[in-house]
């Protein structure tokens, strides 16, 4: 009966607004553009933050990352003497160091980055070789595509097997039928026992540990084998440095822990690096970071889309005021045939709603048709969550009730006989 | 439902039962700036159940204002009227505003239809305020349309009418709720004489099968078919003439 009844009263509403169309439908823009605009920014605020959130997380939010850096002096020094060696670092004993520091560091993980020709039947490629410890496959989470990871087993008898990411598997142009073949690195010979998902972060502002990764192979092998001294040719210059770990990734307990392990971290290594030649990274405080950026930019998101609205709303009211004027004599007849006063507010008030809804649909699909296309040309990623579009509904509404109020309140305040009277 | 929606439905006895309606020293008052112009001054009359009125008068005697009143469109600044056993000037908005509704039934001069709605819209208004369902207001509607005529014009709009028309659908609009009042405007004012009669037979048929009607007009030739003719001169009854006066 009540349903029946709104339902009629929204009918009329909806009858009474389409014999003004053009007017209706100018009225609408205001809150078109509003709604659309909250959407539309929502999507692309959403999709930009998800995709620097999602990545800082694959880094785990529990890790710390010490990554080798060359150290300024040495970056100078490289291109004037080619024969000298330029030694820098993070140490094996950095690691154990770490390890035994502070007891909320749960376990490290060494990273050790060797490049080298390698060969898969015909195909030969410079590839990016990370010898690492088996806890490497458990700390950073990937797929196994095929085969198997590096085990503990592996690690104690020094086994010359390798394990691919995707992305080195797409260099070799090898595929899940290429377990067990021998791949051979710099003139040693493995057997590849897996394939594992990798992490490409294309275009993100954080790297991922496993980003540009080809091949995985036990550290203890990689280190009896290829040493530590590698050679870099560049153009027309000959490089050669020494380093024993490229990162070490060291895992703490728990998140609470993370920023004063980091802290207790940089203090270990101050004492035993004279050179600055490492570099501290906490996904975690990125992480923080990336959320507090996401919160500023919904409060300047917010108060763009607030103003527009309210422009929005205010040129509703507009009309509705102008409406009222016009249907003064309607209002008249409707007091006195009977109507009370809240019958009048109500009706006025249904159909600033309905203009503000009818609006904030359009506004949706706008919304959400402006972010496709962002994605279409630009490339970036946007998401049209479900809550922006709750949002949206409710925003329309609520600009209807506020605007829509006061000029409904002033159309059932007339009195009767002027209204009546009215011209 | 509301106490006075009540009160409403159920007229008092001994207000002398439904239909009555009595002026009880009835002034009203308008206060223009510093100025104070009396419209009515002290009018007392009983409007028996069933009784047809004419109010005339030269223009500025009160007569519009008189109506206003009656119709509880505006309230005496003293005095007492009795409408269906309620004192109005006690009653609220909603409470006027449900006299109206059930008691009251108005026919303008300028009919007031309004324009967007149909025909049958127009005469499903009062309906509508009534909450009765669609179902039962569109079969009243088309009573209603029957009866002065215009069944076959319900789903016209009011300006594809003629006057006469127009206002035989504000009748019908007035009739939907079945009030025991009727209230007038000079309604034929806006009419040409030969329309104007038609409308008066309406109204006169509808006053034998027991509706009270009050109407104010200018012209002698359309009270004549009032049962009591009532001149006002400057806010005060000047004389009634007519069955019983
Ligand atoms: N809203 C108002 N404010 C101030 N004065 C008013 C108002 N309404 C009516 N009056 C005054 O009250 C007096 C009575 O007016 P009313 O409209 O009742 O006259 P009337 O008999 O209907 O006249 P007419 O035949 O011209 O319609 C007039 O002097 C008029 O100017
Ligand atoms: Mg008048």
């Amino acid at each position: 009966m009540k349903a029946a009844r709104l339902y009629r009263n929204v009918a009329l509403g909806i009858k009474t607004l389409l014999l003004h169309k053009l007017r209706s439908l100018l009225t609408m823009l205001g809150v078109v553009f509003g709604v659309g605009s909250v959407v539309a920014m929502l999507a692309v605020g959403e999709g930009a933050s998800r995709e620097a959130l999602d990545q800082i997380r694959k880094l785990g939010s529990t890790n710390i990352i010490i990554t080798s850096m060359k150290p300024v002096e040495e970056e100078s020094r490289g291109t004037f003497s080619p024969f000298s060696v330029s030694m820098y670092g993070l140490r094996y004993d950095d690691q154990r160091r770490a390890e035994q520091s502070l007891s909320t560091i749960r376990r490290t993980v060494p990273v050790k980055l060797i490049r080298k020709e390698a060969r898969l039947h015909d195909r030969i490629m410079d590839l990016r070789v990370v010898g690492t410890t088996p806890d490497w496959f458990d700390l950073v989470r990937r797929d196994v595509i095929a085969g198997r990871v590096v085990t503990p087993r592996d690690a104690e008898r020094h086994a010359s097997v390798v394990v691919l990411t995707e992305y080195g598997a797409r260099r070799l142009l090898a595929t899940e039928h290429s377990l067990g073949e021998v791949l051979r690195i710099g003139g040693e010979y493995y057997e590849v026992i897996g394939l594992v998902q990798s992490e490409s972060g294309q275009g993100g502002a954080i790297q991922t540990p496993d980003q540009e990764i080809d091949a995985y192979i036990p550290i203890e092998v990689a280190r009896e084998r290829y040493g530590d001294l590698s050679t870099i040719v560049t153009s027309g210059s000959m490089l050669r440095e020494s380093v024993e770990l490229h990162q070490l990734i060291v895992e703490v307990d728990r998140t609470e822990n993370v920023e004063s392990a980091a802290a207790g971290l940089e203090r270990m290594l101050k004492q035993y690096h004279a050179k600055n030649d490492y570099r501290i990274s906490v996904p975690l405080a990125l992480l923080r970071q990336a959320e507090a950026t996401k919160r500023t930019f919904n409060i300047v998101l917010g108060s763009i889309a607030a103003i527009s609205l309210l422009v929005g709303g205010i040129g509703i009211m507009n009309i509705m005021l102008a409406s009222v004027t016009e249907r003064t004599r309607e209002i008249g007849i409707r007091r006195a045939i009977g109507a009370k006063r809240a019958q009048i507010i109500g009706q006025f008030l249904i159909e600033t709603i309905v203009l503000s809804m009818t609006g904030g649909a359009f506004g949706m699909a706008l919304g959400a048709a402006i972010p496709w296309v962002i994605t279409a040309i630009a490339g970036m990623p946007t998401i049209v969550t479900g809550y922006s579009m709750l949002l949206a509904v409710g925003i329309s509404v609520t600009v209807g009730l506020i605007f829509g109020l006061y000029p409904a309140r002033h159309a059932a305040n007339l009195d009767p006989i002027e209204a009546l009277r009215h011209e | 439902m509301t106490a006075a929606a009540r009160l409403a439905r159920s007229p008092e006895p001994s207000a002398g039962g439904r239909g009555v309606v009595r002026l009880e020293n009835v002034s009203k008052v308008y206060v223009v700036g510093s100025s104070e112009v009396h419209a009515l001054r002290g009018v007392t009359l009983d409007f028996a159940a069933g009784s047809f009125w004419a109010i005339m008068g030269p223009s500025g005697s009160g007569k519009s204002t008189m109506l206003n009143l009656l119709g509880c469109l505006d309230r005496p600044t003293a005095g007492r009227y009795l409408l269906a056993g309620h004192d109005v000037a006690e009653l609220n908005d909603n409470a006027l505003s449900e006299l109206r509704l059930r008691h009251l039934g108005f026919i303008f001069q300028s009919f007031n239809l309004i324009p967007q709605l149909t025909v049958r819209e127009n005469i499903e208004l009062p309906l509508y305020y009534l909450e009765w369902s669609p179902l039962a207001s569109a079969q009243r509607a088309e009573q209603m349309a029957e009866r002065v005529g215009l069944a076959d014009r319900l789903n016209h709009r009011p300006q594809e009418l003629s006057g006469g028309q127009q206002q035989r659908v504000a009748i019908a609009r007035a009739l939907a709720a079945n009030p025991e009042i009727l209230l007038a405007d000079e309604p034929t004012g806006n009419l040409d004489s030969a329309t104007g009669e038609q409308i008066m037979q309406t109204l006169t048929e509808l006053n034998r099968q027991g509706k009270t009607i009050i109407m104010v007009t200018h012209e002698a030739d359309i009270a004549r078919h009032a049962s009591h003719r009532l001149h006002m001169r400057d806010g005060r009854i000047d004389r009634i003439e007519g069955a019983g006066a």
